[in-house]
């Protein structure tokens, strides 16, 4: 059976996830064989490649904003979980206290620095493998061991130091107050985390650039006054964002559709100024109604040449507050939605892996996670 | 009354105890890659069945179901997570004649995996296009 071609319109109907005042409309994906009778949805690679696209906006490698455009929501969706959830990265689990007498208690300090994102040579942290996971039969004594940071070695393990001490500054003016003259290492920072190599270490992890060292050297972890010490050395190991957010390699991953507004019939004048105003800034411009535009026997812009009407510049920076909406001057006049198979992803990467690598590794840990179970598959099938 | 009533229930078994690491282990080189991690739950045919997928969750369960549904021989294709304290998901598959649930969901890995490398060869391509054009 050929399939029919649609109707441009159709195209668009099905392409559009409409967006009301309170409700939203044709929101579930139909692209599915038997849905529409006499229409092919059947999966076909040429068809997605020549569908699929990608359009880059921003590359830093903090933020990246790219629009895939021509994926379903069931995929784009998964990329998004696994980069919030699912690429491994460094960060310290273990942290042992010799000596805290500060006043940030043992546990509040540890989960701290648990947070503190981690950096280091890229080849090097690839390098890294996981700690070995305890089997669950033993997991008493294994835990126990844990504690003990046993079956640690430097091909799983990034060893940490945290020494500081609190004391009065030399040669303080009478009558200071300001504590950062007063005392010395009052304030204790990311940047004062000791790196100490083990065994191959140094090797992938060379001075000075690719050593392990936070990604913001100015993040504050406690405050000492003199005579008050920190003494910790922490283990630093792999681990994924469905374990522990600190492991988490973005902050966030998300994605929106693009936004569509679809004027339906003309916005003049001062309504086209309060419109323009219902949405964020290059949305919305305005423009004269043109003679040729006014001339148009029976047209709605007949003799309205010269004034200002609304047209639509740039959804990309629309918001969908559906503001427009709620005046009764622009009802039945605007149309407003998303479009369903274009989802901008804005990747904000915490700053271990570049953002456009994490997304890569986004889509390489969904192949290999059908890799190894197309595998599973085949041991039941024989 | 039947003097003979078969019992098709299956007994729940309890959850092992001091299960401390659930949800940890989903990954790669924390779980052995000789684990059998697909199973298929009682009363599958070879056109209707429902697998379990160990350590898998929404991520791969609605992108999967999604790839299966585009196979034009499937009826259905459903997934669900029977419980959130237990990392299990599972896969319902209900084909026409002609094809096998086996077939139908290898296609969908496969499927899913072609998807991938379009998807890493396009976006690296526009990705160093910007590179390149933001230098200049």
């Amino acid at each position: 059976m050929a399939p029919e071609p649609i109707s441009p319109e159709e195209a668009r109907r099905r392409k559009i996830v409409g967006v009301n005042a309170e409700t939203v409309t044709n929101v579930t994906s139909t692209d599915f064989p038997g849905h529409y009778p006499g229409e092919d949805h059947t999966w076909s690679l040429e068809k997605f490649t020549e569908n699929f696209s990608v359009q880059y906006h921003k590359n830093a490698p903090h933020d990246a904003v790219f629009s895939l455009i021509g994926l379903d929501a069931s995929i784009a969706n998964a990329f998004r979980r696994i980069l919030i959830a699912e690429i491994p990265t460094l960060a310290i689990e273990q942290v042992f206290v010799h000596n805290n007498t500060s006043i940030v208690h043992d546990e509040v300090l540890a989960a701290r620095l648990g947070l503190v994102p981690l950096t280091a040579n890229r080849s090097g942290l690839n390098w890294l493998k996981y700690r070995r996971r305890i089997p669950n039969d033993d997991i008493g004594d294994a835990r126990e061991e844990e504690q003990k940071g046993e079956g640690a070695t430097d091909t799983n393990t990034v060893v940490l130091k945290l020494q500081i001490e609190c004391k009065w500054a030399e040669g303080i003016k009478e009558g200071e107050t300001d504590p950062n003259k007063l005392y010395v290492n009052s304030n204790v920072y990311a940047k004062h985390l000791v790196f100490e190599p083990q065994g191959s270490q140094s090797k992938h992890f060379p001075e000075p650039d690719g050593i392990v060292r936070p990604v913001n050297p100015d993040i504050l972890l406690a405050k000492l006054r003199p005579g008050q010490v920190i003494d910790l050395e922490m283990f630093a190991v792999k681990g994924i964002g469905a374990d522990h957010a600190k492991f988490s390699p973005v902050a966030p991953a998300t994605y929106r559709l693009l936004p569509t507004i679809d004027i339906v019939s003309p916005i003049l004048g001062n309504d086209a100024k309060k419109f323009a105003r219902c949405f964020p800034k290059g949305v919305i411009g305005l423009e004269y109604v043109t003679e040729e535009e006014s001339d148009v026997m029976g047209g709605e812009l007949e003799g309205k040449a010269g004034e200002e009407k609304a047209v639509v510049r740039n959804t990309f920076k629309d918001t969908v507050s559906r503001e427009c909406l709620r005046h009764d001057e622009f009802k039945g006049k605007v149309k407003l939605g998303r479009v369903r198979d274009h989802f901008i992803f804005s990747v904000e990467s915490t700053g271990q892996f570049e953002s456009d690598r994490l997304f890569l590794e986004s889509v390489a840990i969904l192949k290999m996670k059908c890799v190894r179970l197309k595998r599973s598959l085949a041991n039941i099938m024989k | 009354m039947p003097t003979v009533v078969t019992n098709e229930d299956h007994p729940m078994e309890n959850a092992p105890e001091a299960e401390a690491n659930v949800g940890t282990n989903v990954e790669d080189d924390y779980i052995d890659l000789n684990d059998q991690r697909i199973r298929v739950l009682p009363g599958a045919s070879e056109t209707a069945a429902s697998f379990e997928f160990e350590s898998e969750d929404h991520t791969l369960g609605n992108a999967l179901r999604y790839m299966i549904m585009k196979n034009p021989q499937v009826e259905l294709c459903g997934y669900s997570i029977p419980h959130p304290s237990e990392a299990k998901m599972n896969i319902r598959i209900q084909t026409y004649e002609g094809t096998t649930v086996y077939d139908v969901l290898e296609k969908g890995f496969e499927d899913l995996m072609s998807l991938c490398d379009i998807v890493t060869d396009k976006f690296t391509a526009e990705r160093d296009k910007f590179n390149a054009k933001q230098k200049a």
